[in-house]
């Protein structure tokens, strides 16, 4: 888009000079304020609305010389409230594409059948009508009405807006699951700032007026806010919020409170540490203890302190380890392999040492004192990994 | 002498059964009037229903003619154009359409544009052409609506076309202003109980008609 603007017919600008480069095979989100122009943006991308200056071109041609039938099929469309045709059945809905680029019947249902398992939608919904589905199954409708005909780009318009916030999730972590799967130019409309960040490769952050505040990858967004209408904007947790930026795979775990359940009198005295991790016979948590309440061969598991939520490393973020530690009862986090068994724990004074190496690598200034040159927990803003 | 005597009287009298002046040929002339008013009517209340609804555009028009339409009295008309074009089917016919296309445009153009406007965005984003749009996304949506629009104008037309016979024409009308002529009041009830039935008759049949043609999803059931 280069220096897009759209002023209505009574007078409103709602796009104001707009330049913005959307990067192929990736989701770039539109977020800001209600009324900052963001339907109105991304409505130009396919025609629904036409720009009265500027120029927006799709792999270097003008749109505006494209028939713009043609233009808007090649382009999927979702909207709040799935806009679906409440008349016909859910896998008729799918296969409305399809169907009108000339398909036939037949393949068009096979391939509507084909994408209600990809969004996750279970097979015995097809034959049902709009009404009779809940919020998010429509929206999972929705979506995949969109990609119904492999379009190359994907519009959505506050797609996950109208349902309740565990939902919103399992159709973000699932929108994130079918991106990886189909590379999708995603052009997404939020006004949901988190949203933004967990789902953007690229996040343009606009202002009422129509006009672009910043545009940056989400771990930037956080780490250098443009000015201070984007660091409102992100809200008052930023930094913590930026730590799901960072992988927590090159946390310094240590192994030495951690002790068997049958463990002897020897092994249960050895660690000098405040508190014992006591795991089943496996490896797997059981719970916290002062060293002095735990008798060898007497070791019940009711009478520990909960080790709260373990975290992954490699997996989950320093955001997650670092909820860890806040939410044990002890302070310290517990890591698990993936089939849940101890690989250590870690302190709140070893996460934060691990942030601020991570900040000192993503701002590209040397670490302070105190962290140790051999740890690569500078893997930031690559890995994304859930907070 | 009570009504339910004369209805009774009038069905078991095996003379109203057949000939010219039987019952059969009396609907049929009947429902022959409706259909062809109702089929007049709809062929021009219809299409610009549609398109005034899907456009949104000459809404004031709209009403403004169906306001006009319904003032005009039936009968009034009826003598008034016997009188200009004289005795037959044509004086017959434009109170009847006149008198069923407001019921038919006005509940047309307010089916339209009652059609949640969501998905007439989602099917215009991802490229369906106006007319696909139309009857592919909205009319099968506004379907109840057309459908109630065209049910109250055939009812009324239905009671209405026993205007037929004051230019002397047949249909069920017949009965009523013959038997107010010669004090038959026998024949009066009958045709008046039989103009009841062939509304009731025609309220079914748009029942059965909505059934079959609106979509469960439309009908949430
Ligand atoms: N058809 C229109 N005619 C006139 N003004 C319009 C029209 N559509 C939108 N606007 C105005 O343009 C501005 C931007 O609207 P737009 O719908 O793009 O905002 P938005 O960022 O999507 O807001 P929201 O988050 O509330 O959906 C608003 O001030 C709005 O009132
Ligand atoms: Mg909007």
């Amino acid at each position: 888009m280069d220096s897009v603007t759209k002023r209505y017919p009574d007078g409103t600008v709602a796009v104001d000079r707009l330049t913005l480069e959307i990067p192929d095979r990736s989701i770039t989100v539109l977020v800001g304020p209600s009324g900052c122009g963001k339907t109105t943006t991304l409505r130009m991308i396919n025609r629904m609305v036409e720009p009265t200056e500027g120029t927006i071109t799709l792999d270097g041609a003008d749109l505006q010389r494209q028939p713009v039938t043609a233009l808007r099929r090649s382009m999927g469309y979702v909207i709040q409230n799935a806009g679906l045709f409440q008349h016909r059945t859910i896998l008729d809905n799918i296969a409305t594409v399809p169907r009108m680029i000339g398909w036939g019947k037949q393949k068009s249902r096979e391939r509507a059948r084909e994408l209600m398992e990809r969004v996750g939608l279970d097979a015995s919904l097809a034959k049902r009508y709009p009404y009779q589905l809940s919020g998010g199954q429509q929206q999972r409708v929705g979506v995949a009405r969109a990609l119904a005909a492999d379009p190359p780009v994907l519009l959505m318009d506050e797609p996950f807006s109208a349902v309740d916030p565990v939902v919103r999730k399992g159709l973000q972590d699932e929108l994130l699951r079918i991106q990886d799967e189909l590379g999708k130019t995603i052009v997404f409309v939020t006004h949901d700032i988190d949203e933004a960040i967990k789902l953007g490769t690229m996040v343009a952050v606009m202002r009422t007026g129509g006009r672009l505040a910043q545009y940056a990858p989400p771990a930037e967004l956080l780490s250098d806010p443009a000015d201070d209408f984007v660091e409102d904007f992100l809200g008052a947790d930023r930094g913590i919020r930026r730590l799901s930026f960072f992988a927590s795979e090159g946390l310094q775990l240590t192994t030495a409170p951690v002790v068997r359940v049958d463990a002897t009198a020897e092994q249960l005295a050895a660690p000098d540490a405040p508190y014992l991790l006591v795991t089943d016979v496996e490896g797997r948590p059981l719970g916290w203890s002062e060293p002095r309440d735990l008798t060898a061969g007497d070791i019940a598991a009711e009478r520990l302190l909960p080790y709260g939520r373990p975290f992954v490393p490699g997996t989950d973020s320093l955001r997650a380890a670092l909820d860890c530690a806040v939410l044990s009862p002890t302070g310290w986090a517990v890591a698990v392999d993936g089939d849940g068994r101890v690989t250590g724990v870690a302190s709140q004074q070893t996460i934060g040492e691990a942030i601020r190496t991570a900040h000192g690598a993503a701002d590209g200034r040397t670490a302070g004192p105190g962290t140790d040159g051999d740890r690569p927990a500078g893997a930031a803003g690559i890995a994304k990994a859930a907070p | 002498m009570n009504v339910l005597n004369f209805v009774n009287a009038f069905f078991s009298d095996s003379a109203h059964w057949h000939g010219y002046d039987g019952i059969p040929q009396r609907l049929l002339e009947h429902v022959q009037y409706t259909l062809l008013a109702l089929g007049i009517a709809a062929a021009i209340g219809l299409p610009v229903g549609l398109l005034t609804g899907h456009t949104g555009r000459g809404g004031n028009a709209v009403a403004f003619v169906a306001t006009a339409a319904r003032a005009l009295p039936s009968f009034g008309l009826l003598v008034l154009i016997a009188v200009v074009v004289g005795i037959g089917l044509l004086p017959v016919m434009i109170p009847l359409v006149v008198l069923a296309i407001p019921p038919i445009l006005v509940t047309t153009y307010e089916a339209v544009r009652s059609v949640d406007p969501a998905p007439v965005d989602a099917a215009r984003g991802m490229g369906m052409h106006e007319s696909s749009i139309l009857f592919r996304v909205e009319l099968p949506v506004a379907l109840p609506l057309v459908l109630s629009g065209l049910r109250s104008a055939a009812v009324q037309v239905v009671s209405t076309a026993t205007i037929a016979a004051y230019v002397s024409l047949g249909g069920i009308g017949r009965y009523i202003i013959d038997g107010l002529y010669q004090r038959n009041y026998e024949k009066v009830v009958g045709g008046a109980t039989l103009v009841a039935l062939l509304a009731l008759v025609t309220l079914a049949a748009f029942w059965a008609v909505g059934r079959l043609a609106v979509s469960p999803g439309v009908r949430r059931r």
